[in-house]
């Protein structure tokens, strides 16, 4: 989630890349244990997420990294009950797949949400199913399945409180954080 | 496996915040027609005064809140007898009370040796009788075991006074947010802090033996599954596979942790072998397997799965990985428990109004709704079948409420200040 700890795993992740000679054709294992980011984020201690301070997220026009091109409109909304990606937000998602297409080794977590309705572990399902639902989509368009990764947060971390279709629907979101 | 084997073996320790309270308070919210009337009287002190802890008032709160007793008000008590020597029971049928509670207590050093009495008012005889020594800073725990005593004696059910509740609390919004996992007694006090972190916290649930919890950390900034001992605060990461690590949930024999984990593409109920770190997967379907549950003789599982179009409850059998359907009544039913007798399930049931604990009988297969509140979720069953605790929102605030499971009582536990969920009743604890 923190803009500074992904950058400190990019270039490690980049570094990474350069040493091992740019080994990153494991691309039938993606999506299997071969895919596991995790192993990243294993190598961060327990609690390291927590050191920096701010939060930072997509939507954000001011940060350094959208001053190297990233699409400056980084989240976009679904239906109640839905995963289906709608057509206003076509656009953006392709802007972001001609970035990642444009850049090889940038790296994007598609964070998936849901509204606060409904039992939290279902929600967890529910948000995965809505970042697949982009992930395939910017598969399509031709992005490499290595600079994707999907991470559900379910009802967790919504982006406004209350108990209004106003506020679910600004919950119900998938959000690019490079 | 090698990577999980490591990440088992590196044990962390976490350190308990040592004041961090988030005590919550309890205001009744429905009360029992049928709650039997029961008159507690103030413990006597030997040489005057009060006791530190009122131990009386702990106890009748503990009653009231089951639903199952309505103690009289204190201005209503007739007389002030400390034991059963001193009762009059002609003058106790007058003010209609069934039950009546006395107690004295003496000063020991920095114990107090406590002993506390029930009459049967109408049977004209005292039921129980028994000397408790606790140091004058544990009156409370006493007053939960004295509870329990007189819960037992009257109803003949075990009473689950002295157990705990965990819960998760967060503040904040969006990318700016603060969780903390608490563990806190069953009527909201002595709280205490297990773990906080700026990355979700869910889904807490007790080991068997009550020395444990499992739950689900973001703080990687991805979801990890995470085992706890509780006396000595070391954890070990159980699971961190690609993808969603959810809903831990103990076998009846503590051994293996049923769980969801999307590595497959999609949620799929696993049951990990806690001792081997081995892993089975228990379902094969395309759609979300999720929020596990173990009948209490271990033979299944109830789970939450969209295979059918909206969320239904499906029953595993561990041994032959069948599946049937259980729920059938509206097109949301979702985060199954069962009783502890294995009778009946506790579930969110969504209806016209809303998200609501229900209650299903696996017998008739009848569903009947308990709260009457909107947004509830997470329910949870305390060890003697009597309550369930779950969380709903008050306001735009989450709470923790909790229900007779018989829906005739209901109270609720709000937080000083930000949201409160996620409520896992501990198994009894001794």
């Amino acid at each position: 989630m923190q803009f500074s700890s992904y950058a400190k795993g990019l270039v490690l992740a980049v570094s990474l890349a350069f040493v091992a000679g740019c080994s990153s054709s494991g691309g039938t294992q993606d999506g299997t244990m071969g895919g596991t980011s995790g192993s990243g984020a294993a190598g961060q201690g327990v609690g390291s997420g927590q050191v920096s301070g701010t939060g930072m997220n997509g939507g954000n026009g001011t940060t350094q990294a959208s001053q190297q091109g990233i699409p400056s409109v980084r989240t976009i909304y679904f239906d109640f009950d839905r995963d289906t990606i709608r057509s206003e937000f076509e656009s953006v998602l392709n802007a972001h797949a001609q970035y990642l297409r444009a850049n090889p080794n940038a790296r994007v977590v598609l964070e998936g949400h849901t509204d606060e309705r409904g039992t939290r572990e279902y929600n967890m399902g529910l948000g995965e199913r809505r970042a697949n639902s982009v992930q395939r989509f910017m598969n399509v368009q031709g992005v490499s399945p290595s600079q994707l990764e999907v991470v559900s947060y379910g009802e967790e971390r919504p982006a406004v409180r209350g108990n209004n279709e106003d506020s679910y629907a600004q919950n119900r979101r998938v959000v690019f954080s490079y | 496996m090698k990577p999980l084997l490591n990440l088992w073996l590196a044990a962390v320790l976490v350190l308990f915040a040592a004041q961090a309270q988030a005590n919550l308070t309890i205001e009744i919210t429905r009360g029992s027609d049928r709650a039997v009337p029961i008159a507690i009287v103030p413990f006597a002190v030997e040489g005057g005064g009060s006791l530190p802890d009122d131990v009386a008032q702990v106890i009748s709160d503990n009653l009231e809140r089951s639903g199952q007793f309505d103690p009289l008000s204190r201005n209503s008590l007739i007389a002030r007898p400390s034991s059963s020597g001193e009762v009059n029971y002609r003058d106790w049928r007058a003010v209609d009370a069934d039950y009546l509670v006395v107690g004295q207590a003496r000063e020991e050093g920095s114990n107090y040796r406590m002993q506390f009495e029930l009459m049967d008012i109408y049977g004209q005889r005292r039921m129980i009788g028994e000397v408790v020594t606790s140091d004058r800073n544990e009156l409370r725990s006493a007053a939960h075991y004295m509870s329990d005593q007189i819960f037992e004696a009257i109803t003949g059910l075990r009473g689950a006074f002295s157990t705990r509740i965990a819960y998760v609390t967060s503040e904040g919004v969006g990318d700016d947010m603060r969780f903390a996992l608490y563990i806190a007694d069953a009527d909201g006090r002595n709280s205490q802090e297990i773990l906080s972190s700026d990355e979700p916290i869910l889904s807490p649930a007790w080991s068997p033996d009550g020395t444990k919890l499992a739950y689900v950390s973001f703080e990687t900034e991805r979801p990890a599954i995470y085992i706890q001992d509780l006396a000595t605060s070391q954890r070990v990461r159980a699971t961190s596979f690609p993808g969603i690590n959810g809903a831990p949930a103990w076998s009846p024999d503590g051994r293996r942790l049923a769980m969801s984990l999307s590595k497959d593409g999609q949620p799929e109920i696993y049951i990990m072998n806690i001792a081997e770190r081995s892993f089975e997967r228990m379902t094969n379907s395309s759609s979300i397997d999720t929020e596990p549950s173990w009948s209490p003789d271990g033979r299944s599982i109830v789970f939450t799965s969209d295979r059918s179009g909206g969320p239904q409850l499906f029953q595993l059998d561990v041994a032959s990985k069948q599946v049937e359907r259980l729920t059938f009544t509206g097109n949301y039913n979702a985060r199954g428990r069962y009783s502890p007798d294995g009778d009946s399930l506790f579930l969110i049931h969504r209806g016209n109004n809303g998200y609501q604990v229900a209650r299903q009988d696996l017998g008739s297969n009848r569903l009947t709704t308990l709260t009457d509140t909107r947004w509830d979720e997470s329910p949870s069953v305390a060890p003697n079948g009597s309550m369930v605790i779950f969380a709903t929102q008050q306001g735009n605030n989450g709470v923790l409420g909790a229900v007779s499971a018989d829906g005739r009582a209901a109270f609720r536990l709000p937080a000083a200040r930000g949201d409160v969920r996620e409520p896992a009743w501990s198994p009894f604890l001794n």
